[in-house]
């Protein structure tokens, strides 16, 4: 670890300017992931700014909108009642994902930020091109049972490992940023990329631009909701595959779908297709079979993690069965 | 008469200061001026370091020094006339690299972040070779070496020609032994010829001995420290390089110097299980009586050292079969030396054997706890020997109606509960019962209580716990007055804590040199006291602490403060006779898993476990109980979770953290039964314990993968079973 500054600026300008006028700085939420980042060489920060001062740990419900402040941990997301109520599908993922001592440290914008967790990103002996560009990409011809399905590129295959970011692509959530330029709003699903030709970029979070919160829309899915997750051990693992899945049922027939995937992509993959296959029909295994279908269309698979596709269908059917018999 | 302690439930000795933090873990120690250690490990697999450049480190803030092959105190007792590569990895002697993670260097600073950092200054350079660190690609490589003979009983290959058999390939991956509490060690050199250590060590004198030979000083300028150990599993069975070069740098800078090695780096520097292929061939009457069983393994070790391990003898001697053969080799590859690992071999070796006679019971149309049954060995097939104790066929009964065996189909895939799959399986364990030699010292005070030392370890499972209670009921004094002392050279000798064999051999030097102190009050009674004066020493009573002659009844503390004695000390070596030469002797276990499989996404569930001990006396069942949920949880890990991954391109390991190793967590866990048969082995030791340890974890693999067998009807022959190989 190199030797680095630290500022804990009081206002949101003042953590914005800090960031903008040094090109290694970064911000620091709950250093769930940047510590370890910062202590395998990954990343060498001259400075941190310490966002935890500013006012952005809240929930709020305004006009059905719910607001999610930035610095929110991951724990009281699970378990606020607003969110409980009105985005149950929410507060599912957050549950499943790491243990309850790091829910209590990670935050909400840090989660949306965490890194890869390919192995080759962390050991900074080995090629990487997300960790430096052009260097290779060592899970491609190496290990990469954990690795991506859709949309992947020559240069990067690796996953974004977020359970919560599966839940919020679903729901059409909205990111909050605060830049040098400004506040803007990016929808959820633009906000992380597929890695192309850039995988050193996970998102399209510009230079000096803090994320203060996230909002999510009203939406009917407050019954029929369920998030599969499949993984290596019963809890405190990544996903192999998951499925979030949530339904707005009447009268035995769909109204309304979404679905999404974690551990199959570089970004929270939705599966737009899929759902549009099931409106209108009637929630039964048939009919969730061929959504699963339609979503695994584009797969493309690499030496050790072609089980995933099969694993993808199967868990969509489990997960949108689960979400309708709730 | 007080009651009888061995055998109770009693609460550990230290299991206060365990969890008060007030254990001092080798780490916890600080002697006066010392400094940390960070090491500059290979990320080179074989080669030579062609450079090292410690400039830059050398002027970082806080540094002492760089130490490597370049500048390293030489070790006298490294073999360098002749120029065997087996004999052990000498640590900064030359430089020659043969595993990644080997290391390279030692940074010494007086912060740990600044030793950090600086190790990350160092520039080293290499002329990289040739690598390999797939045994899949080095089959041709496999040798024998002098100790690995190889078995024959009856006829070779006898299963060809069995009405019914089987034959399959059974492979398992490294496994890393994970203990939370991480290696390393502190090195201080009081004197140029006197070492004083912390250590994380399954044996004080074993590390006193490697160091005796290797500096060449006498033992008694060796003092090794180690009372509490944070969980080993066998990793801390032998000192390991890493503790060498930390030894070498505190000898050259002539302060103390502290290492705690980093997770990943426990992954290269101390040991593992070692990746086995094995293949079973087994065959049988259409009746189930087996006729023949041959078991061949390959399994790795390091470029520059041999370890074996006890794969193959399972099928040597657990059933009554008239042919066997055995064939064990090693393939050297580019990685650090394997250790013992819970279970060692025997655990390896139990995956393959018992996940066989399960494949061919479901070929022979036969429920396994029958053919088992069937192929009980009344006498042991290997020695020809009767045993001491064996209750294998009470274990299998008890665990059988504990876990409800009826319920299973013989026909796989065809129970179901809420949409999962569900199978039942079973295994069993072996693992012989050992008896070594120590000695112990008892110290009884004047006010009454009594202290007993002996240089043994407690890795977790409760040693001195254990020997409290077995001291208490050899002496009748109460355990409360009863301190067991460990861990520390200068005690009488005892052996490593290792092989499931502490309680019978640390055990009965305790409960012989208790004995011995009572023939010594003895003898200072008859000579001294008037009561006493007309009975031999040998033919006194002792009871609750107290001589007793009629109606006479001596405190022992009395008897000293008499005598005018501050205490009385009594030293005792204790061993096996030639019981061990007319018996056989083993543990048994028995393990039954009730698993649900989910057929969508291939997850495996673990219900219930039921895990029978036949381990002769248990000395403390609250102990012994959490020992074999121990050794349970290492199962489960062995059966769907663990898998150290090598990216064989760069030889390096992929998932050496605790993130992405997968050591099962408290969710993989279900209920587990613990049962004992609990009945004393008449012959082994005289607290009649045979051992427990490892026969917690052996067979444990496969009584998962024969569950899920039963309840999918797949046979997954390569551990672990992740849900990728269900589906
Ligand atoms: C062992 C382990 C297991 C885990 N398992 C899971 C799992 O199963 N599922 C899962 O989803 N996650 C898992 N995680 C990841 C965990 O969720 C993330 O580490 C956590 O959410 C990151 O949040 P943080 O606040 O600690 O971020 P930090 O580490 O503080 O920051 C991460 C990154 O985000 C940036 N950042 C933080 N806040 C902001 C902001 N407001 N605006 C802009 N940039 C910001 C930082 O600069 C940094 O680059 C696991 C982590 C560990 C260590
Ligand atoms: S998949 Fe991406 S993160 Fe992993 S090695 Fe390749 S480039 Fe690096």
């Amino acid at each position: 670890m190199n030797q680095f500054s630290y500022v804990r600026p009081a206002s949101q300008q003042a953590a914005i300017d800090a960031i903008t006028r040094d090109s290694s700085a970064r911000f620091i939420a709950g250093g769930t992931n940047l510590l370890d980042l910062m202590k395998n060489g990954v990343l060498a920060p001259e400075k941190l700014v310490d966002i935890n001062r500013l006012p952005l740990k809240n929930i709020t419900l305004n006009n059905n909108i719910l607001h999610i402040g930035a610095l929110t941990l991951n724990s009281e997301v699970a378990a606020h009642p607003l969110v409980k109520t009105h985005h149950p599908l929410l507060s599912q993922v957050l549950l499943a994902g790491a243990s309850q001592q790091l829910r209590n440290m990670a935050t909400t914008g840090g989660n949306m930020m965490q890194r890869t967790r390919c192995s080759y990103f962390y050991d900074i002996t080995m090629p990487c091109n997300k960790r430096t560009p052009g260097s290779g990409c060592s899970a491609i011809g190496g290990i990469n049972r954990m690795h991506a399905i859709f949309g992947a590129s020559d240069q990067c295959i690796a996953v974004h490992p977020s359970d919560m970011c599966i839940a919020l692509v679903a729901l059409d959530a909205t990111v909050l940023v605060a830049g040098p330029k400004g506040n803007r709003r990016i929808p959820f699903g633009e906000f992380h990329r597929l890695p192309g030709n850039t995988p050193d970029k996970d998102n399209n979070l510009g230079k000096g631009e803090l994320i203060t919160g996230i909002e999510i829309p009203h939406s009917p899915f407050t019954q029929n909701v369920y998030y599969l997750k499949v993984r290596d051990r019963a809890s405190y693992a990544f996903a192999l595959v998951s499925v979030a899945a949530a339904l707005d049922i009447s009268n035995n027939t769909i109204r309304g779908a979404r679905l999404a995937m974690g551990g199959v992509a570089h970004k929270p993959w939705r599966l737009h297709e899929a759902e549009k296959t099931l409106i209108g029909k009637s929630p039964t295994a048939d009919n969730f079979r061929i959504a699963a279908t339609v979503a695994t269309q584009s797969a493309r698979t690499y030496q050790h993690n072609a089980f995933k596709v099969p694993m993808a269908q199967n868990s969509i059917v489990t997960a949108l069965q689960k979400a309708a018999a709730v | 008469m007080k009651k009888q302690t061995v055998g109770q439930s009693m609460d550990r000795v230290d299991g206060r200061l365990k969890v008060t933090g007030g254990a001092r873990y080798f780490a916890d120690h600080q002697p006066e001026g010392m400094l940390y250690a960070a090491l500059v490990c290979s990320p080179v697999s074989s080669g030579r370091i062609t450079a090292i450049d410690a400039t830059k480190a050398l002027r970082a803030p806080g540094v002492a020094d760089v130490v490597s092959h370049l500048n390293a105190p030489p070790v006298p007792g490294y073999k360098v006339e002749n120029p065997n590569p087996k004999q052990g990895l000498k640590i900064f002697h030359d430089d020659r690299i043969y595993s990644n993670g080997q290391p390279v260097a030692i940074v010494v600073a007086n912060t740990l972040e600044r030793a950090v950092y600086a190790a990350s200054l160092v520039k080293v350079t290499y002329a990289q070779e040739v690598h390999q660190t797939d045994m899949a690609h080095s089959m041709d490589q496999a040798f024998q070496n002098k100790n690995m003979k190889d078995y024959l009983r009856g006829e070779a290959d006898a299963w060809k020609k069995a009405p019914v058999s089987v034959e399959a390939e059974y492979n398992i991956p490294i496994e890393v032994h994970n203990p939370m509490e991480l290696a390393g060690i502190i090195a201080h050199w009081e004197t140029p010829d006197k070492l004083t250590l912390y250590a994380k060590t399954q044996g004080v004198k074993s590390v006193q001995q490697s160091l005796k030979t290797l500096f060449q000083l006498p033992e008694s300028q060796i003092t090794v420290h180690s009372q509490f150990v944070g969980g080993a599993f066998g990793m801390a069975l032998r000192i390991w390089p890493m503790e060498i070069a930390t030894i070498l740098a505190a000898k050259k800078i002539r302060k103390p110097v502290k290492l705690v090695i980093t997770r990943k780096d426990m992954f290269t520097l101390v040991g593992y299980r070692p990746a086995a292929k094995q293949r079973i061939g087994i065959g049988a009457t259409a009746e189930g009586k087996l006729t023949g069983i041959t078991h061949e393994a390959v399994a790795n070790t390091s470029p520059y050292e041999d370890f074996t391990e006890a794969i193959v003898n399972m099928s040597r001697m657990m059933y009554a079969c008239p042919n066997v053969n055995t064939h064990y080799q090693l393939v050297p590859l580019n990685l650090s030396t394997p250790v013992w690992m819970r279970g060692p071999g025997e655990a390896t070796g139990a995956f393959a054997l018992e996940s066989a006679i399960d494949e061919l019971a479901h070929k022979l149309h036969m429920d396994p706890l029958q053919l088992r049954l069937v192929n009980h060995a009344d006498i042991d097939p290997e020695r020809n020997l009767p045993y001491s104790s064996k209750y294998l066929k009470e274990a299998y009964e008890m665990g059988a109606a504990k876990i409800g065996w009826q319920q299973r189909s013989q026909t796989p895939g065809k129970l179901e509960e809420n949409g999962w799959l569900v199978g039942y399986g079973m295994s069993s364990g072996v693992f012989g019962a050992g008896r070594g030699r120590a000695t112990a010292s008892a110290t009884l005070k004047a006010d009454g209580s009594l202290v007993v030392r002996s240089a043994a370890a407690d890795i977790g499972p409760g040693t001195a716990t254990a020997m409290v209670q077995i001291a208490a009921d050899a002496t009748g004094i109460d355990v409360k007055k009863i301190k067991f002392l460990l861990g520390e050279s200068e005690y009488p000798e005892a052996p490593r804590q290792g092989g499931s064999s502490t309680v019978s051999t640390v055990g009965s030097a305790v409960n012989d040199v208790c004995r011995n102190l009572q023939q010594k009050l003895g003898e200072l009674a008859t000579a001294n006291i008037p009561a006493f004066k007309d009975l031999k020493a040998e033919n006194i009573q002792h009871e609750d602490g107290q001589l007793v002659a009629g109606n006479t009844r001596l405190d022992y503390a009395a008897l000293l403060q008499q005598q005018q004695l501050p205490e009385l000390v009594v030293t005792t070596t204790s061993q096996a006779g030639d019981e061990r030469k007319q018996y056989a002797m083993y543990s048994f276990s028995v393990h039954f898993a009730k698993v649900q499989v989910h057929p969508a996404t291939g997850v495996v569930r673990i219900k219930h476990i039921v895990s029978v001990a036949d381990s002769g006396t248990v000395v403390n069942s609250k102990t012994a109980r959490s020992q074999m949920i121990g050794g349970v949880v290492g199962g489960i890990g062995m059966a769907l979770t663990e898998e150290a991954l090598i990216d064989h391109r760069f030889g390096r390991y992929v998932n050496n953290n605790y993130a992405d190793y997968h050591v099962p967590v408290n969710a993989d866990t279900p209920p587990t039964d613990v049962l004992f048969i609990n009945k004393k082995d008449p012959v082994i030791n005289p607290m009649g314990a045979k051992g427990m340890g490892e026969i917690a974890l052996i067979g444990f693999a496969a009584a998962v993968s024969n569950a899920v067998f039963n309840a999918t009807g797949k046979r997954v022959r390569d551990l672990p079973i992740t849900p990728d190989k269900l589906i």
